[in-house]
């Protein structure tokens, strides 16, 4: 095992945080919407993508454009080193034990599909269970839904408190030895809670059982050390890391990767074929078949180097100090509730105004330029939980200042005005 | 913000404030669901038919101002009106939504041409019209919900 705190630092220099520089990275920021300033708060449906991953993606197009693992030719090779290298960096920055355990796949949807189908497949049975959270994005609860009506298997629920956060008694008690996997959020897309997950998967492995963590969320926000948490699979797409849309990341440990069946059959993931029997290539490659997303593995690589030279954590109390300021911001409105008050929870501020319906809020706001997103998160049954249709949501990135917080209150109140409020 | 008084007129903010016809109408005989996915609005639309013609109307839900508004203001102009005229009004008023009325369609939809507002706004469309192809739906006596999507 690694003894390395963290994974990415020692290659690449660091430089000091700097939002005002930072932001000078990011070329969609600096246009006018409505004919004024562009302020983007909808960085947890994607962010934007600095210039590094742009000249990478370019690079790759214009000079090794090239399929990977067959070409023996010039381009064939620089594009399978720069696909490897992508990996590589990747593995670094999850801190996984080998490339074999990173897994490229669409996003975080096609990893936890991948899981339920591959995982599922070989290991869950009528009679058994899959525990998951009330504050799961319909992504983490619909393949496990396919799974438990094609197996027979039963879909578990393990309850959240009113402010958002998860009971872990009430997890506890659901873990049964009839549980064969526990699928959690790592940060959620709608109330921004950090649930305990160390503490999860402490409780999941004391009863044999794996953990599932759906990263899409937290990866951008939350330092992640696979070994130091021990999950066993982690979910991540490039598009939510400043990374291109399309490419995403499945992690799982390699003792479970080599178990678990493949997931779609072609090109790629064979050693050889034959009518009568085909042997499955090695791991990474059982799970990747045809032609990968070359381009976009080697822009998510650029886009976590990039996030590396800033440093995660640089970047976590740059964001901490703006949901904070935020947060009390936002209090003085009169009418506003906030959805999502859990004591560990990052980069999310989600709302709702009395008397104003959240797709409202949000075409008003982007009168004002300010991009936020309204309405039910893909998160239906965490609407349901707090009793309400919808919210509009504002969540932060690296780039975020708190200007743009000022910017956004106004605005606030500029909705209360147009509502006669 | 001249755009945007014209999407949040005062007569749309009334209605949404204070829908009319709101809430179930017991002696239903057609009743339809309409859903945008895309924001969680819902309308239900319940009729009582007098022959072809429409003896009472209401609407329940929950959803923007917009959508809100529309189905209440929907609920006023369709009221007494036969099937074909309603469907006529639905189809005058989603032509002016697209932008394709001309000014004759403009004021048959007397104070319906509020609406206009939202043409500036192509994703808001969705929820100035959910309740009439909810209405449509009931009308045509299906069953199943209806979605913009």
């Amino acid at each position: 095992m690694s003894p390395a705190v963290d994974p990415l630092c020692s290659p690449i220099p660091r430089r000091p945080f700097d939002v005002g520089r930072v932001r000078e990275d990011f070329p969609a920021l600096h246009q006018r919407v409505q004919g004024k300033p562009l302020i983007y708060l909808d960085n947890a449906a994607t962010t934007q993508k600095p210039r590094p991953v742009l000249e990478a993606i370019r690079r790759f197009y214009e000079q090794d454009c090239s399929n990977v693992h067959r070409g023996v030719h010039t381009l064939s090779q620089r594009a399978t080193e720069a696909y490897e290298r992508a990996r590589e960096t990747v593995r670094r920055f999850l801190n996984a034990r080998s490339e074999e355990e990173i897994i490229f796949v669409r996003g975080t949807t096609e990893a936890i599909n991948l899981v339920a189908h591959s995982f599922g497949r070989r290991y869950v049975r009528a009679g058994d269970e899959i525990l998951i959270s009330a504050m799961e994005h319909h992504s983490n609860i619909v393949p496990w839904q396919i799974l438990c009506e094609e197996t027979g298997a039963r879909l578990r629920v393990a309850p959240i408190n009113d402010d958002g956060e998860l009971l872990l008694d009430e997890f506890e008690r659901l873990l049964t030895a009839r549980t064969r996997l526990v699928a959690i959020t790592h940060l959620s897309n709608a109330l921004g809670t950090i649930p305990p997950v160390r503490e999860i998967i402490r409780l999941a492995h004391a009863r044999g059982v794996p953990v599932l963590l759906d990263g899409a969320q937290a990866v951008a926000h939350v330092k992640v050390d696979v070994q130091e948490l021990d999950c066993d699979f982690y979910a991540f797409s490039g598009h939510k890391l400043y990374g291109p849309t399309g490419i995403g990341v499945l992690y799982g440990k390699a003792e479970w990767l080599e178990a678990m069946p493949p997931y779609q059959g072609g090109g790629d993931m064979i050693s050889s074929v034959t009518f009568e029997k085909t042997t499955y290539n090695r791991l990474p490659y059982k799970f990747e078949a045809g032609t990968p997303h070359i381009a976009g593995a080697i822009g998510l690589g650029a886009a976590i180097e990039y996030v590396a030279t800033l440093g995660l954590d640089a970047i976590a109390a740059h964001e901490r100090d703006l949901l904070i300021y935020a947060t009390e911001a936002v209090s003085g409105i009169p009418g506003l509730r906030l959805i999502g008050t859990a004591r560990e929870k990052a980069s999310i501020l989600s709302f709702t105004l009395e008397g104003i319906h959240p797709h409202d809020i949000g075409t008003i706001l982007d009168h004002e330029g300010i991009a936020i997103r309204a309405g039910h998160h893909c998160a239906q049954p965490v609407m349901e939980r707090f009793g309400v249709p919808a919210t509009a949501r504002v969540s932060f990135a690296l780039y975020n200042t708190r200007e743009e917080v000022d910017a956004l209150v106004m605005a606030l109140q500029k909705v209360r005005e147009v509502f006669g409020l | 913000m001249n755009d945007l008084r014209d999407l949040y007129q005062e007569v749309l903010l009334d209605h949404s404030k204070r829908p009319r016809n709101f809430g179930v109408l017991a002696d239903a005989d057609h009743q339809a669901v309409g859903h945008n996915p895309l924001c969680g609005d819902k309308v239900v639309v319940y009729l009582r038919m007098d022959g072809d013609r429409i003896a009472d109307i209401r609407f329940q839900g929950q959803g923007c101002a917009v959508s809100q508004a529309s189905a209440s203001m929907m609920t006023e102009s369709v009221k007494g009106k036969t099937r074909a005229e309603a469907e006529a009004l639905f189809k005058r008023f989603h032509e002016l939504l697209t932008g394709t009325a001309g000014p004759e369609t403009v004021s048959e939809l007397g104070k319906l041409a509020i609406f206009a507002g939202v043409r500036k706004y192509p994703v808001r469309v969705k929820c100035a019209t959910l309740a009439w192809h909810t209405l449509h739906a009931a009308l045509a006596r299906k069953a199943e919900t209806v979605s913009t999507e």
